[in-house]
């Protein structure tokens, strides 16, 4: 088998006495756009950040491309939740951005021309060049999303992790984002995303991970996320109704 | 005394001296505290620093600035751990474990400095000024150590700029990144402490704090640039330091220390009031003008279908 982009083992994490995600094992293969789903408190963050060592594990292993986690920093970018920093931090969009190449920088070194121009380009892909000079606190919400979304692309990774990156945000805004997400996928990456809209799962990810805590199916969507897997992931408390378009409507 | 017999005393000229790089590097590295809403652990640290001095005094029995130096640290660090245990392992809140670690530490240092000056030092000791602060104890070699300091926590915080910016504005993202974020935060911490020990001889322990967030939060009106702010905050804690020694020597017998301290309050109400785009005044001014152009469009718009 092709080597996994992705491979955690055992990953348990828990925060007070009770685990919040435990014993999560699974694989996931380049190339793919995969929406990790469940209910609130299910802890899909903590997943995404336990793997990114954000916060501690009890257990658990994660290699990336068969290279240690700590080896491979370099080649992961991240996308936390919106809320999670002031936005009335003294400092602009292109700035934000360039925050994006500090790994690659290392210590000591300032950013410099080749930073600027890559966070340009970057903030162009993401339809904001014009902001590049915007103070973070006059963006909207949306803009703000768009700007931490450039900031990972400036990291140049081969596999990102993203927070809830469609929470607050305009559909027109949503749109651009995910259509960014292909074209990374389409480049041979992988990206995980935490997802809450479950009407878009289909459209948007061809793998879907659903977890309440441990994991409960993994693989593609289509074989995935099914009614019966849905109902067992969410405790049988959703209302699925059949419909044409997505296969899924949820009330 | 007129200015120019104050600019001549050499004596007030070295005190002018040392407020000058005191106000600069506490503006500096305050900035960060602020930005990484720490300022009351500024104030924590301040406090806690006073048992520190008080146990480096009665081990080594001399007044020096590094063994306060080290004894401040040493404390510091005491309460930043307790704060993190307490953060961790209860339902304790930061602020309120802040709370706790200061004022108990606060107490301690008192206590402990009743017995010393009840000691056979007694009244030689002269730690008592710590509390508020008596720039007229400082000695040179007290300026030459707040140089050193400054010109350490200025270059420090120049050099490690780029990583102390992420790690205020996201340290989620700087931790991902593989930041040392955890050693960084003890870090700046060390680096606040080394600003209060300079700091505690001529503002004292319990006005220490002020001088770290003060100017910070001045120059944070004037600008939408981290760097900027950072040098601003410098310039404004370095005015406070000049304009208050200033003014207590040339008006008897007023405290240097809690000058400092108000000088650095009147410059924030100066930021408040008059900074451009932030300033109470200029959004006053922005309203207004809002309005007037509102309504000067809508009699524009009447006229239109009236006349």
């Amino acid at each position: 088998m092709e080597q996994a982009a992705l491979k955690v083992e055992d990953l348990t994490i828990a925060y007070h006495k009770k685990p919040v995600v435990e014993d999560v094992s699974f694989e996931v293969p380049e190339g793919n756009l995969i929406g990790i789903i469940g209910p609130n408190g299910a802890g899909k963050s903590t997943l995404i950040k336990g793997i990114l060592e954000l916060v501690p594990k009890l257990s658990g292993d994660i290699t990336i491309k068969g290279a240690t986690y700590k080896s491979m920093r370099k080649s992961i970018g991240y996308v936390p939740q919106r809320e999670s920093v002031d936005w009335d931090f003294p400092t602009n969009a292109l700035d934000v951005v360039m925050m994006g190449r500090y790994g690659h920088l290392g210590w000591l070194k300032r950013p410099g021309k080749s930073e600027k121009q890559k966070a340009m380009e970057c903030l162009d892909k993401v339809g904001m060049a014009e902001y590049a000079n915007r103070q973070i606190s006059q963006l909207s919400g949306g803009q703000q999303q768009r700007i931490f979304l450039a900031r990972a692309l400036a990291q140049e990774a081969d596999i990102y992790f993203m927070d809830e990156p469609f929470v607050g945000v305009d559909a027109a805004t949503e749109k651009a984002i995910i259509q960014l997400l292909m074209d990374l996928k389409e480049k041979g990456k992988t990206v995980l995303v935490v997802h809450h809209d479950l009407s878009t799962v289909k459209e948007y990810f061809d793998w879907t991970m659903l977890l309440n805590k441990r994991l409960m199916k993994i693989g593609p969507t289509q074989e995935v996320f099914i009614p019966e897997y849905l109902q067992e992931t969410y405790g049988g408390r959703l209302a699925i109704l059949p419909d044409t378009k997505s296969g899924l409507l949820l009330k | 005394m007129n200015l120019l017999d104050i600019m001549t005393d050499p004596n007030t000229r070295w005190i002018l001296l040392g407020t000058m790089f005191l106000g600069l590097s506490s503006g500096v590295i305050g900035s960060f505290a602020y930005l990484r809403k720490q300022s009351l652990l500024g104030d924590t640290l301040a406090h806690a620093a006073l048992p520190g001095i008080c146990i480096a005094f009665m081990l080594t029995g001399v007044k020096s600035t590094s063994f306060f130096l080290i004894g401040a640290a040493l404390a510091g660090l005491a309460a930043v751990f307790l704060i993190s245990v307490l953060t961790r392992y209860s339902k304790i809140k930061q602020d309120a474990a802040l709370g706790i670690v200061l004022s108990s530490f606060f107490g301690f240092g008192i206590v402990m400095l009743t017995q010393i000056q009840q000691s056979e030092y007694g009244n030689q000791s002269g730690l008592d000024t710590f509390l508020f602060g008596q720039t007229a104890s400082m000695v040179m070699s007290d300026v030459y150590m707040m140089m050193a300091v400054s010109f350490i926590l200025i270059f420090t915080c120049t050099l490690f700029f780029k990583e102390f910016k992420l790690l205020s504005f996201d340290p989620g993202f700087a931790k991902g990144m593989g930041l040392p974020v955890v050693f960084l935060d003890y870090f700046i911490m060390m680096l606040i402490v080394a600003a209060v020990v300079i700091g505690i001889q001529a503002v004292g322990v319990v006005l220490m704090a002020s001088l770290l967030i003060t100017p910070a939060v001045s120059a944070r009106y004037w600008t939408e640039r981290l760097h900027i702010m950072v040098i601003l905050s410098g310039i404004f804690g370095m005015l406070s330091g000049v304009s208050g020694t200033l003014i207590s020597t040339s008006v008897n017998n007023l405290p240097t220390g809690p000058l400092i301290v108000l000088s650095a309050t009147a410059w924030f109400f100066f930021s408040l009031l008059f900074a451009p785009k932030r300033g109470v005044l200029s959004s006053v001014w922005r309203r207004v003008s809002l309005k007037k152009n509102h309504s000067l469009e809508q009699e524009r718009r009447k006229g239109r279908y009236t006349s």
